[in-house]
């Protein structure tokens, strides 16, 4: 789960790391309030979205007095901002509102996860203000790695050796090191970065942006962060399958497909795609797939005007495969099917599965295997656009 | 042979009052696991499809010479009962959780790195592991298994059945097939187990599903190139994964442009496996450059005599 800058900030400030002064905004009258509340000029306005790229994108604002502030509040609320990031854009509901910072120099400075040690690193870099996968691609050597024990956590030692390596005042740059790491352990964070870490032309060190990214699988002992989550970030057909137990993704072609499991699903998107086709989605309804849940999962892969197909790939494994042509039957008399069903089903019962489903007087057409089901679909779907 | 399940085997089962520890507790005792005990803390005496419950791991051990646990306990418990085994001297942990914090099992591995590290550990998040006709320790259909020289490794549940189904199918058995799991922590990886199965004389080919997210299968591949003489056949699931969306599991994410499905495809290839494509052609690719392989074989046998 992602947090906004205003909310990582927020949780910043708390644990002791210097951040501008300001606050967010839903409104105009809001953001008013805050620039007479921090009672000097100039202010920087900045759109709160779940994307990077704000700044080449138009999403931060330098505003010199009331009138410039409006302005600028005025052309980022209630809009949807498009950055090279994300090009479709994401709803701009918020601003954040803060005193202008005197910037020297800009570094990086991050903590997250390294897969292949299993544990956390620190990441930090002279080459701030970029995005990391750019600096790693440009210049790999500017970035400084610090693995950490897990069961120590960050030693002061290491904070101060980095500190060192970018010539950095060392007491300042260490305690914000190891609270960052607090956060980090704290808030089961899966990624904590500060970008641009600003060194100011007064000396000091401050966290120009924040960037806090939670472990959805911790959510359940962080009820106050999960309350914190702004859904409207997130494409409304994800939140809606979350609510139902379903894992789906939009995705760019007009293949709907319905699979169980992970690996299954993106298995099933490559074919599709290895068919000639392109997939609409990666939806994953679980072991269980139950009537309701394929009932949902209709709902979602209909509710997607570019769908023209849908692709069913289900290995019933444990779960019997005329069990689960009843849930389809069952469901599919629950919601309108606007186009037609390919469905591929394996598993025990299979024959019985099939014969069921041919009989049912549905818009079923019936895969042999997983290739036969793809090229089908592929085949109905490029007739129909 | 085969690798870490066999008969010999004897299973504790945690969390074996709850729906899932049941189910499949009993459907491993129907494949012919011994399933020796189960464990949920507060109902020791009960019994559960005949396998007798203890309050503690420690205590099953004790009483059972269980030596091998499988884990169904809820994620927010799992590191918890996960350590449990490993203090009651648990050689081999099986855990089929899904949703532990990552945190979790970053401390558990750590734990069991320092304190154990002759100890094993399959999953989470993952189907489990089965020898097929001698042990099935996990929630994977039993009966479209069949015994032989293949061993599969996979990160994914229904694209390792989908696999073994196709093998099945092209009459290619498993020596062994083991699930390590879809989360960003986990135990064994894809190259602990290629060792294994490299090691194991039973294991005459090694089929790989990897999927998009990490390093792992290109850790994998330096391993292949430098160490296996046996054929190893890889598919990488998410050539059409979008990066920065997670994929179902929380470990198949593209991010900083690493973890690339042809990224993986091409240090596999580059090691020498072969790299099947469609996943719907797993079965007949095995079995069709096996065949190649074999008639190879037989000609050079043939030029020596």
């Amino acid at each position: 789960m992602k947090l906004h800058e205003h909310q990582a900030k927020e949780i910043f400030a708390k644990y002791g790391i210097p951040v501008p002064e300001g606050k967010v905004a839903f409104s105009l009258k809001e953001a008013k309030e805050v620039a007479e509340e921090l009672g000097e000029f100039p202010l920087v306005v900045k759109a709160q979205i779940h994307c990077g790229g704000r700044g080449k994108a138009g999403g931060v604002k330098i505003v010199k007095d009331m009138d410039e502030l409006e302005k600028a509040v005025e052309s980022l609320l209630g809009k949807v901002l498009k950055t090279f990031q994300c090009p479709d854009g994401k709803p701009v509901n918020r601003v954040l509102i803060e005193k202008a910072t005197n910037i020297d120099k800009e570094y990086y400075l991050a903590i997250t996860l390294d897969r292949s040690k299993s544990k956390p690193v620190i990441m930090a870099s002279a080459a701030g203000g970029m995005e990391i996968e750019e600096i790693v691609k440009e210049n790999p050597e500017a970035i400084i790695i610090e693995t950490i024990d897990p069961e120590l956590g960050l030693m002061p030692y290491q904070a101060r050796e980095l500190a060192f390596k970018l010539n950095l005042p060392v007491k300042e740059f260490a305690s914000i090191a190891l609270k960052l790491y607090q956060i980090y352990s704290d808030l089961d964070a899966s990624l904590v970065e500060i970008n641009p870490l600003v060194l100011t032309k007064e000396g000091n060190l401050i966290a120009l942006d924040a960037k806090l990214d939670i472990d959805d699988n911790a959510l359940f002992r962080h009820k106050d962060l999960e309350e914190m989550e702004d859904e409207t970030q997130l494409p409304q057909l994800e939140v809606e399958a979350k609510k139902y137990g379903l894992n789906y993704i939009k995705l760019n072609g007009n293949i709907g497909c319905m699979v169980n499991g992970a690996g299954l699903a993106m298995a099933t998107m490559d074919i599709i795609k290895l068919a000639g086709g392109e997939p609409a989605n990666f939806l994953d309804v679980g072991g269980g797939a139950n009537v309701e849940q394929i009932a949902n999962a209709f709902r979602i892969l209909m509710a997607d005007p570019d769908v023209k197909a849908v692709f069913i790939n289900i290995f019933g494994g444990i779960l019997r495969v005329d069990r689960l042509a009843q849930g389809l039957i069952e469901a599919s008399k629950m919601v309108e099917l606007r186009v037609p069903i390919v469905a591929r089903l394996e598993g025990t019962n299979v024959e019985e599965g099939k014969r069921m489903l041919q009989e049912s007087g549905l818009n079923f057409i019936i895969a042999e295997d997983m290739w036969d089901g793809a090229k089908k679909a592929v085949e109905i779907a490029n007739k129909q656009s | 042979m085969a690798i870490l399940v066999n008969k010999d085997t004897k299973v504790v089962v945690q969390g074996i009052t709850g729906k899932e520890g049941s189910f499949h507790a009993k459907q491993c005792k129907e494949y012919g696991t011994q399933v020796v005990a189960g464990v949920t803390p507060g109902k020791g005496g009960m019994e559960v499809e005949g396998i007798p419950v203890f309050n503690t791991v420690k205590e099953a051990v004790k009483e059972t010479g269980a030596n091998c646990s499988l884990i169904f306990v809820p994620a927010p418990f799992a590191a918890d009962a996960i350590v449990e085994a490993l203090d009651a001297g648990i050689e081999l942990v099986v855990c089929i959780t899904e949703g532990i914090p990552v945190k979790d099992m970053m401390m558990v591995k750590d734990y069991m790195l320092k304190n154990y590290p002759n100890a094993k550990l399959v999953g989470p998040n993952c189907p489990g592991v089965i020898t097929p006709g001698e042990a099935k320790v996990g929630i994977m259909p039993g009966h479209i298994f069949k015994r032989g020289k293949i061993g599969i490794v996979s990160r994914s549940g229904t694209l390792t059945y989908e696999a073994a189904y196709q093998l099945t199918k092209y009459g290619l058995g498993q020596s062994t097939a083991v699930g390590i799991g879809g989360d960003p922590v986990h135990g064994l990886t894809h190259r602990d187990v290629i060792e294994m199965f490299n090691k194991d004389p039973e294991t005459e080919a090694i089929l790989m599903i990897g999927e998009i997210g990490g390093t792992e299968e290109e850790e994998a591949a330096e391993y292949i190139e430098k160490e296996v003489d046996k054929p190893v056949f890889a598919y990488i699931a998410g050539i059409t994964a979008p990066p920065g969306k997670r994929m179902g599991h929380a470990g198949a994410i593209i991010m900083g442009g690493k973890g690339t499905a042809k990224a993986k495809m091409e240090a596999l290839e580059k090691a020498g496996a072969y790299v099947i494509e469609n996943p719907a052609k797993i079965g007949e690719t095995v079995a069709k450059i096996l065949k190649v392989i074999e008639l190879e074989e037989e000609e050079r046998t043939s030029d020596a005599e």
